[in-house]
């Protein structure tokens, strides 16, 4: 169906899409969930909002509320575009070392934006919000990294969705960032498709981002739980854009810097089944496309270049 | 040849500032004791009382999680990178 009463009812159903040229073989082929086609462009629209219309269901969100939220970007971006349809005011923490795109399409939406120290990343982001959140009662928190209607979006919506398309898949591999994504597919593949091998990608960024005063200053997103994953990579600024070109050169497909990460882990996946002599169905995310992103650097000049215009930045 | 190790910001008070220190042994266990044994305080910060790595403590070796390899018994060999991170929140 095509067809929709409302932009939010447009939510889901993406393309999966096969990657002719650069899977390895025949037999190890690598497939990308386009979630760049959701109502704002990535994949945060469903963890948006299914999580607006879980606190609607429970009363904590009525006509006037005010949304409170830690977001680097696309969470932000999603929540502000509901936010409007519904009559909701919406305060972003967001570190200040995000890219213009992102700020700029937030204050389209009608967003209300305070900055957190770019030292300290998304971690300073959250806890400025939960400061905020302490010191004003009124204000929803709706709290992406430990809100369970994240995970329940993707274990509703993108998985059912990929196995329904694609029911030879092997290995999942998406981003782990709230961990919403891969706990929610994670739980619907083990119950419906025990084998699926499923794995995270962890963007590495600059040190700046890493900048803790001390080690249990930490921070591991409630919704984690391990024993979901089958393993974790961890991926630097100069692989993930060796991809992004990569995937727009071979595949056409235009996608952001974090989608770069996930295909670097998808094609290590890849590499190791083929000298393993296995098939493979790799089904990775693209989280959204590469309009937001464009002002990093990473899409001109040479690759080291546009890994060192990305030192600092929140890319992911 | 030896095992390259990165340092985070945080723990390079135990490294006199440097970011890449090398060291040696056949798991992530012994190359913590060998690289404790050079930088005075390391393994404290890396490895809890009880023999664990520490909850806020990540380590890959080639760039894939340990805990998900066998932890401290990861086996590691010369050539092979490692990184040290605190976890922090991703973007999102």
């Amino acid at each position: 169906m095509a067809r929709f009463a409302s932009l939010v009812d447009s939510l889901g159903g993406t393309p999966l899409v096969g990657l002719p040229s650069l899977s390895p073989t025949a037999d190890v082929r690598l497939w990308a969930k386009l979630e760049d086609h959701n109502p704002t462009g990535s994949i945060k629209d469903r963890a948006a909002i299914t999580m607006i219309e879980a606190a609607e269901k429970e009363g904590r969100l009525q006509p006037g509320s005010t949304i409170l939220e830690p977001t680097s970007g696309n969470t932000g971006i999603s929540l502000a575009m509901v936010a409007r349809q519904r009559g909701y005011r919406l305060i972003c923490v967001m570190p200040e070392n995000t890219s213009i795109e992102r700020r700029q399409l937030l204050e389209m939406y009608g967003a209300q934006i305070i900055s957190s120290p770019a030292a300290g990343g998304s971690n300073q982001a959250v806890a400025m919000a939960k400061e905020l959140a302490a010191e004003h009662d009124d204000w929803v928190m709706l709290y992406q990294y430990g809100n369970p209607a994240n995970a329940q979006a993707h274990y509703e919506g993108t998985a059912p969705e990929i196995l329904a398309d694609l029911p030879s898949i092997t290995h999942f591999v998406a981003g782990l960032g709230t961990t919403g994504t891969l706990m929610g597919c994670s739980r619907y593949f083990r119950e419906h498709k025990p084998g699926i091998q499923v794995i995270a990608a962890e963007p590495r960024y600059g040190e700046l981002v890493y900048g803790l005063r001390n080690i249990d200053e930490g921070f591991i997103p409630e919704l984690y739980d391990a024993s979901l994953l089958d393993s974790r990579f961890s991926v630097g600024p100069d692989d993930a854009i060796h991809r992004t070109r990569q995937l727009v050169e071979r595949e056409g497909i235009f996608a952001g810097i974090s989608t770069g990460a996930i295909l670097h882990a998808a094609l290590g996946i890849a590499d190791k089944e083929v000298a393993a002599g296995r098939k493979a169905d790799i089904v990775f995310i693209v989280c959204d496309g590469g309009w937001k992103y464009l002002s990093t650097g990473a899409y001109a000049g040479t690759l080291e270049e546009a890994s060192a215009a990305l030192e600092g930045q929140l890319w992911a | 040849m030896a095992i390259q190790v990165r340092i985070p910001t945080i723990l390079r008070t135990h490294t006199g500032g440097n970011k890449t220190v090398e060291g040696s042994g056949a798991t992530l266990a012994a190359l913590i004791d060998d690289l404790d044994a050079q930088h005075s305080g390391l393994k404290n910060r890396l490895v809890t009382e009880e023999g664990k790595l520490h909850r806020f403590v990540n380590v890959y070796v080639n760039d894939e999680d340990v805990r998900f390899t066998g932890a401290l018994d990861t086996q590691v060999k010369d050539g092979d990178s490692v990184t040290i991170l605190p976890a922090v929140a991703g973007g999102c």
